[in-house]
């Protein structure tokens, strides 16, 4: 297992993920590279949260290969978790935690500073009045950075983020939009999930379509090309 | 193995003998061994209790080894964790019929239907523990994760029901009583009875054999039947792509 | 050693302002004493059975307990995110059992106060001490047995059923060992002084083998998900 610097983060060939006996990805090709900020598009349904799953290492493949950070999800998905970072529909914070206390404590876990505390929390703009209240008592926007605060406390190498938009409003969304390339400029490779069609185009080089469980289109807007 | 059926030959081999000495022990059970000179009649239960009893341990022995390899060749083959599955549940219908028949024999004996001898105490812990042991069992429908799951409860099972026989033994030690109620052991046994019980456990275990063959299989089977179905989902839901959804 | 004391903190952090335990898990056991009081109907009969009924009480309030604890993993899928920041999920089982250690040890203290207001158990000189380890080996045990089997269901729905039926058989052997030795530290007649310090070993002997084995199994429980 070894981090990898510069090249191939995720690695999907004909991946197919069954939950329950359905294939909620269905043969799913793809290659991303370190430092992409990808949007990954499609209807409810399509396998879009399943993609990303797979990807967290948090269900296992049933068909086909998946190489995510150099671990190969067939053997060992366990690994993959320490070094990814997946934000689904759930946070991940204790209600009766402070936002800071909340970020605080991954960070005892995984030996981050203090100082890296109070950094992530400026990055994501969150306020000292924000920072000491109850995470219970937070906004859906306000607990969503205390998520990503958290991811960035944790230096994980890829983000997955399933549909972090959802809920904001316009202004909220895009300081998350700056969030999100501003990771990827440190050297974290962003996946996230969305299914606004014009949101994805306007604010990602590089979008990927789901349809029923495969990937049936993969633009890169700044070049303009399909492949 | 056919898919029609989960029989072979060895299994119609097993069944076979099963079922022959099974009749020889009814017969002799019944009609042939003489009756006990303190219990009467009533000593002919022995002939179904032990035999169960000694099946509610190889059950549990049978899970935990299972286990055991399970848990060591995770990656290999779930064919462990289908034993493991399979003794589970024809254990605890071993383990219902040691506690049934020896709450009957108790009673046509002392009057009692039930005693807390450790013997008997710990079949019934056993018994609780396996029916826990089958829910977790039906927590998962990925068969990997399934088998990962339900065998650490095993061998966690193995560590408790020691610890819980040992633990009776030295409660019950405190009550005097305890020593005395030993439904089978002031039976003295001559060598008829004496072989009519070994039959028993034989037949016993190879009913348990035959049981245990077969629920595997099944289980195989119905895990096979994922695979096969979800193959069939996978190119189904292609098909529905190509068929031109909006890409 | 780290990760433990930081899970530790963070859980009596959260019980300390929701003060479920005071709140709700004391006031039950007390209520669960007392119906035993009114169930038995026999004041020479409840004093005999002191000891056991304050050990019944603790298994039925450990299972509402480690309910509470695992429900704040699981309630916006925090334990996931926690074991991805450790690669040693053994360290979180330690971590967690610690924590419910000091909260049964609270409980225990009440309810050993309880029985010696409401039964009029007593306990004199050097019983003190056999008393005092008894509540501790048993509480360790309680609390390692509580842990695993919490995080055995945790992700589950239908949990709050299964749970009970999982731990208590496994707890059995401490329930029998802490009563035994509970009746020694109250002067029972039945069980003097040295056989109360050999329950005392078994105790000990159980807190060791589940401690470990909850640990070795943490993480293979926690790596599938439902």
């Amino acid at each position: 297992m070894t981090s990898v610097a510069g090249g191939t983060v995720i690695r999907l060939a004909d991946a197919v993920v069954a939950l329950g006996g359905f294939p909620a990805l269905a043969g799913a090709s793809m290659s991303v590279e370190r430092g992409e900020l990808v949007a990954l598009r499609g209807a409810n349904g399509t396998g879009k949260s399943t993609l990303l799953r797979l990807c967290a290492g948090l269900v296992p493949l049933a068909r086909g290969a998946a190489t995510v950070l150099g671990v190969d999800l067939a053997d060992d998905r366990v690994a993959v978790r320490q070094l990814v970072g997946l934000l689904g529909h759930r946070n991940g914070l204790y209600a009766e935690l402070t936002c800071r206390e909340n970020v605080a404590f991954t960070a005892q876990l995984v030996g981050a500073s203090p100082n890296d505390v109070d950094d992530a929390l400026q990055r994501l703009g969150i306020d000292a009045r924000v920072a000491v209240t109850r995470a219970g008592a937070l906004s859906a926007g306000q607990r969503r950075r205390t998520a990503l605060a958290s991811l960035i406390v944790r230096r994980a190498q890829l983000w997955l983020l399933d549909e972090p938009h959802a809920g904001l409003d316009t202004a909220a969304r895009n300081e998350l939009d700056v969030i999100l390339r501003d990771a990827t400029r440190s050297g974290a490779t962003v996946l996230y999930t969305t299914h606004e069609v014009d949101r994805a185009g306007l604010a990602t080089p590089r979008t990927v379509t789901l349809t029923g469980g495969c990937i049936t289109s993969d633009v890169s807007s700044k070049f303009g090309v399909a492949q | 193995m056919t898919v029609g059926s989960t029989g072979t030959p060895t299994t119609r081999v097993i069944g076979a003998l099963a079922l022959l000495i099974t009749g020889w022990v009814v017969v002799s059970a019944f009609f042939i061994t003489p009756a006990d000179s303190v219990q009467g009649d009533s000593v002919r239960i022995m002939y179904a209790h032990v035999p169960t009893a000694w099946i509610a341990y190889l059950a549990f022995v049978t899970t935990a080894i299972a286990s055991g390899f399970s848990v060591a060749r995770r990656h290999r083959t779930l064919g462990f964790d289908r034993v493991a599955g399979a003794s589970a549940e024809v254990g605890v219908l071993f383990m219902a019929m040691t506690l049934i028949t020896g709450s009957l024999w108790g009673r046509l004996t002392w009057g009692t239907f039930w005693q807390w001898d450790p013997r008997l105490t710990t079949t019934l812990f056993l018994f609780v523990t396996y029916v826990g042991y089958l829910a977790v069992r039906r927590i998962d429908t990925d068969p990997r994760q399934r088998a990962s799951r339900s065998s650490v409860i095993a061998l966690l099972a193995v560590l408790e029901i020691p610890l819980v026989h040992f633990s009776v033994v030295l409660w019950r030690s405190l009550h005097q009583e305890a020593s005395v109620l030993n439904t089978d052991g002031d039976v003295r046994l001559d060598g008829l009875m004496l072989f009519t019980l070994f039959s028993g456990v034989v037949a016993f275990t190879l009913i348990f054999a035959w049981l245990v063959i077969h629920r595997q299989r099944l289980t195989t089977l119905s895990d096979l039947e994922r695979v096969v179905g979800l193959d069939a989902a996978i190119i189904a839901r292609r098909a529905e792509n190509s068929a031109g959804v909006s890409a | 050693m780290n990760t433990i004391v930081a899970v530790a903190k963070k859980d009596l952090r959260i019980e300390w302002r929701t003060r479920t335990l005071l709140a709700r898990v004391v006031p039950f056991a007390l209520l669960v004493l007392v119906l035993f009081a009114v169930a038995l109907d026999s004041e020479a009969l409840l004093l005999r059975a002191a000891a056991g009924l304050v050990w019944m009480a603790m298994l039925f309030s450990t299972m509402l307990v480690v309910q509470r604890a695992f429900d704040i993993e699981t309630s916006d899928a925090a334990m996931d995110s926690l074991l991805a920041c450790t690669a040693h999920p053994s360290r979180v089982f330690y971590g967690k059992a610690l924590s419910l250690f000091v909260q049964l040890l609270a409980l225990a203290a009440v309810l050993v106060t309880a029985a010696v207001v409401l039964y009029g158990a007593s306990v004199h000189g050097n019983r003190v001490v056999l008393l005092v380890t008894v509540v501790v080996t048993a509480t360790g045990g309680l609390a390692t047995v509580g842990t695993l089997y919490g995080a055995v269901v945790a992700n589950m729905t239908g949990r709050d059923s299964l749970l009970p039926l999982l731990a208590l058989p496994v707890l059995a052997p401490l329930l029998i060992a802490a009563s035994r030795a509970t009746e020694a530290a109250f002067g029972s007649q039945t069980i003097d002084l040295a056989n109360g310090w050999a329950w005392v070993g078994v105790l000990v002997v159980y807190a060791i083998v589940f401690g470990s084995a909850g640990a070795a199994a943490f993480s293979p429980l926690t790596e599938s998900d439902s």
